[in-house]
């Protein structure tokens, strides 16, 4: 147990602003799946307090229940009283990584495979190599466990590529839009990238891909390293100054809320503040941008498939972007969409939440498995390419083989008509 | 300290058994974690269990009780924890038995109308499981987005559509009891059995007991249809006192409502800054009517609800005209207490009945309480069945706040059985209105209470030191000194 007087990491007020009703609970899927109100936002928010007020020093289980939290924040849509978790998390977070000291083995993975390789695509690329050496000699069972669920989430035939600096519309054009490629996205699911700014320049625009862009820093931010998220902040705040564009596109859940919090994490940098909400005001989910024109997307053949639709967390919870990918969808499946139960309840893949907490996100994984499973679809669309890993991992798992996910650029690209 | 301390810790034999029954994760007993379960959505008073249990079904539940029962340890049956009067209170320690993890449907029996559920299951989920057969659940408490039917059996919980649909006890079948020295009962229709039950109906004992009489482990609830069609009003007042007037002369007209509710100004303020849902801000008060039934004969209704409000000099009387914008009215109002949030960091609500008549007198008698002890009193209350949801908004860090807060809750329902009401219409006694209980009821209807307990828990250590007076209370509760959580 690690002891020290109690320190004012959290904004009094906007903990206080809970008033432990209680009505977050159902929404929160490690409390679902647990049963214990230590995993629950009300729980998480009373250790927080605790621990603030001094109440108790910061133990091993305090540390735990954070560690457990997905970070989906769906409580925060659940919350009546507007509790602003997610903000209390980051700085949560940031308290236990200055104050607790971890195993080595749950260092590493944080410090060298969360904060030196995931947001560098080439590192990634590199790191991949083994990963894959390992599948293809079927070698998964010498592993620890951790390493095996990380394994199963890995793409069988992940693309890579980089996108032209400007990609210019199709026919009229009606403006210019800047596009974030993404570390995972640009590494795993470059084919998805490219379909994205196929159906932006099929729209009217402009693409500018600009190649000095960085990490956007959720990776840091979810996992307590504020400073190191700040400075990719300015990064990306600074390249995209030099370009004019009507909006910034991005096409993965995860980064884009992390994308329209910039003014949240860069408030007390005066000189940056102001550059910051600008850039995040322009900040757009793909889907968002596309759904503005609804007509545009119309089957190109009479669609019979069943079609269903997981919503990412970060795009349902942290972005509250429910109605317009399900417009897209039904806009090219119609009457073969059905909706998914538990839709919003996290999948358990949560950024680099499989890597650290394996036990928990194998849970949650079965129990979105069978959740579509149970609906007959015959394609699940998402938002997020960290949910499409962990619900491919999942179908695959389940021998599921005639049930395919896919990120929702790459279904409105194979599906809608292209006049 | 007096409070806010483990009681004292249960064996490491004790521990051990009751891992044994329903597996190590299942068990939580150390300070750090036991501390979310000092209290329930009532955060005046706390108190530690010296554990929590998780069982899985019926029989584990059975075994953890008997193991409490053979130590003589009190138990605390516990569902969502959205209590607002503190019937979770572990007021002496004990174990505390969640049935978090019993949250299942078991069976929805849409021929005969009617759903078998786990004790845990949250309340919202049997209406969205029944929604595709045309039929849903009526109790609708606004915490039903967490609250369990197991909850809801315990405190007989209404909502909003309570005026027209009743409470939990008249949509309750049957249920399955774990006494508190073990044994396993079903009161009221089998989930295999006709409506008819032999012998004596004990169905009604334990609804409204608040977790004193055992702990409900599975429940057979009555499904309605779904009205085929709603018109939902929003009526627009200059005053408190022109709404309730209004509330008055819809029923005096013969009309029954599905719901019948009223904002004041303070709260309609918090939930538009909170739902936009496009509230007016500078209205006295807001009143949501909703009518239900056959399509046909609303219209009739709906222009006589108008008419009324007109004659009460309603500013403007809004009607939703889609389901997305009643969907979205019910939201504003179901969250309205949450809302407090934004305007307070703690709120004490109270939760007394009036007869109708006396809503003007009883909501004047609130303003004036508000003035004198210096807190806002925001009220948001289901108007029709005069039962008022006062909100006294205090600030946990601030003793003397805390201290007029409760004062003031306490006159509001002294005066509420002035007019000729009661403490509660539906949050329960709990450990926060005990006091009342020898205000409202004779010493003869205590004692037949006590009785009736007695039946079940001649132990008393079942959720003790609830709802009797002369029960125990956590530390010295008027005047200790306030820790804060
Ligand atoms: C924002 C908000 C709005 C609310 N609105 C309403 C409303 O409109 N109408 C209303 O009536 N109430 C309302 N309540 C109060 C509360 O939600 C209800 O009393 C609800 O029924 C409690 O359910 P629960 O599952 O949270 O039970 P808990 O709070 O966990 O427990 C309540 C009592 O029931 C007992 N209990 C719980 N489960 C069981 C079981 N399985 N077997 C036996 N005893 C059990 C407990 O021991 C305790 O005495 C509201 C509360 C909040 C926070
Ligand atoms: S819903 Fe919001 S206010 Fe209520 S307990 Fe959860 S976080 Fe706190
Ligand atoms: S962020 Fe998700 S996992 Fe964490 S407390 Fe909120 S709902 Fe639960």
């Amino acid at each position: 147990m690690n002891t020290h007087a109690p320190e004012q990491f959290l904004d009094e007020d906007k903990s206080l602003a809970c008033i432990h009703c209680g009505l977050c609970l159902s929404s929160c899927p490690t409390y679902l799946e647990t049963g214990n109100e230590n995993n629950s936002p009300r729980g998480r928010i009373y250790l927080m307090r605790a621990l603030q007020q001094g109440r108790q020093p910061l133990g091993d289980a305090t540390v735990h229940h954070i560690d457990l939290c997905l970070g989906c924040r769906a409580c925060e849509v659940a919350c009546p009283s507007g509790v602003q978790y997610g903000h209390l998390l980051e700085h949560t977070r940031d308290h236990i990584e200055k104050h607790h000291s971890r195993s080595t083995f749950q260092t590493f993975l944080r410090r060298v495979a969360i904060e030196k390789v995931f947001p560098f695509p080439t590192r990634m690329k590199l790191a991949l190599l083994p990963a894959r050496a390992v599948k293809l000699l079927h070698a998964e069972n010498f592993l620890p466990k951790f390493a095996r669920e990380a394994l199963s989430l890995i793409p069988d035939n992940p693309s890579a590529g980089k996108l032209p600096e400007i990609s210019p519309a199709f026919g009229e054009k009606r403006g210019t839009v800047g596009f974030i490629s993404g570390c995972v996205m640009s590494v795993m699911f470059g084919d998805t990238n490219r379909a994205s700014v196929k159906l932006l320049n099929r729209a009217g625009y402009d693409v500018v891909t600009p190649p000095a862009q960085g990490c956007c820093g959720a990776l840091h931010a979810h996992s307590g390293r504020l400073e190191l998220a700040r400075d990719a902040a300015r990064v990306n705040i600074a390249v995209f100054e030099q370009h004019n564009v009507d909006a910034i596109i991005i096409n993965a859940a995860g980064c884009g809320s992390t994308l329209k919090e910039y003014e949240n994490l860069l408030h007390h940098d005066p000189q940056w503040l102001d550059r910051a909400q600008k850039f995040s005001g322009k900040v757009k989910d793909l889907t968002e941008w596309l759904a503005k024109d609804l007509d545009a997307n119309k089957p190109a053949t009479p669609f019979k498939t069943k079609v269903t639709y997981h919503d990412a967390c970060h795009l349902a919870h942290a972005q509250r972007i429910t109605k317009q990918p399900r417009d897209l969808v039904k806009a090219i499946a119609g009457e073969n969409f059905v909706e998914l139960t538990e839709s919003d309840v996290c999948c358990g893949s949560a950024g680099t939440y499989n890597l650290t907490e394996p036990e928990m996100a194998e849970r949650l994984g079965n129990r979105k498995t069978e959740n579509i499973l149970k609906t007959g679809a015959q394609i699940v669309v998402t938002s997020n390419p960290g949910c499409l890993l962990q619900i491919q991992a999942g179908l695959r798992k389940a021998g599921a083989s005639n049930v395919k996910a896919m990120h929702i650029a790459d279904f409105l690209e194979e599906f809608s008509q292209h006049p | 300290m007096p409070y806010g301390t483990v009681a004292e810790q249960i064996s490491p034999q004790i521990q051990q058994a009751l891992i044994g029954i329903v597996g190590k994760e299942n068990v939580i007993c150390g300070h750090e974690e036991l501390l979310v379960y000092e209290c329930d959505a009532y955060t005046l008073e706390k108190n530690l269990p010296n554990a929590v249990v998780l069982p899985r079904n019926s029989k584990e539940v059975a075994e953890v009780v008997r193991l409490c029962a053979k130590h003589n340890l009190p138990i605390i049956p516990r569902g969502a924890g959205t209590s607002l009067s503190g019937s979770v209170l572990a007021v002496t320690g004990g174990v505390m038995i969640g049935l978090a993890r019993m949250n299942r449907i078991l069976d929805l029996d849409h021929r005969n109308r009617r759903a078998l559920v786990e004790g845990g299951c949250v309340n919202a989920w049997v209406t969205n499981a029944a929604k595709s057969h045309g039929l849903l659940y009526a109790p609708d408490p606004s915490s039903q987005s967490a609250c369990t039917i197991g909850g809801n059996v315990a405190m007989n919980s209404g909502g909003p559509h309570t005026l027209k649909y009743g409470v939990t006890t008249n949509h309750v079948l049957g249920y399955e009891i774990v006494l508190p020295d073990g044994e396993v009962l079903w009161f009221g229709t089998t989930p295999d059995g006709g409506e008819d039950v032999d012998g004596y109906d004990l169905r009604g004992t334990a609804i409204g007991s608040e977790g004193m009489f055992g702990i409900v482990t599975r429940v057979l609830v009555r499904l309605i249809k779904a009205p085929q069609a709603f018109k939902t009003m929003l009526g627009i007042f200059e005053s408190v006192d022109d709404a309730s007037q209004t509330v008055s002369d819809i029923i005096a007209a013969g009309i029954v409502p599905g719901a019948l509710e009223m904002m004041d100004q303070l709260i309609t303020q918090a939930v538009e800054a909170a739902y936009h849902f496009g509230f007016p801000t500078d209205a006295g008060a807001v009143l949501i009517v909703e009518l239900d039934g056959l399509g046909a004969g609303l219209d009739k209704q709906a222009e006589r609800v108008v008419e009324i409000c007109k004659q009460n000099r309603a500013r403007e009387v809004r009607m939703a005209k889609t389901e997305q914008e009643r969907a979205d009215l019910w939201k504003s109002r179901k969250r309205a207490f949450g809302a407090i949030g934004r305007l307070s960091p703690n709120f004490l609500t109270q939760d007394g009945v009036v007869p109708r008549s006396q809503l003007p007198a009883i909501m004047k008698f609130i303003r004036q309480t508000s003035e004198e002890c210096g807190l806002r009193i925001p009220n948001v209350f289901h108007a029709g069945d005069g039962n008022i949801h006062p909100l006294v908004l205090y600030d946990e860090r601030d003793p003397d706040q805390v201290r007029r807060a409760i004062d003031a809750g306490n006159v509001i329902l002294e005066k509420c059985i002035e007019l000729g009401g009661s403490a509660t219409g539906e949050h329960g006694i709990g450990v926060e209105k005990i006091d009342f209980m020898e205000k409202q009821f004779t010493k003869d209807d205590l004692d037949a209470m006590r009785k009736l307990r007695s039946v079940f828990d001649p132990d008393q250590r079942c959720n003790p030191h609830k709802m009797f007076p002369g029960s125990k209370r956590c530390g010295d509760f008027h005047h200790r000194k306030q820790i804060s959580a």
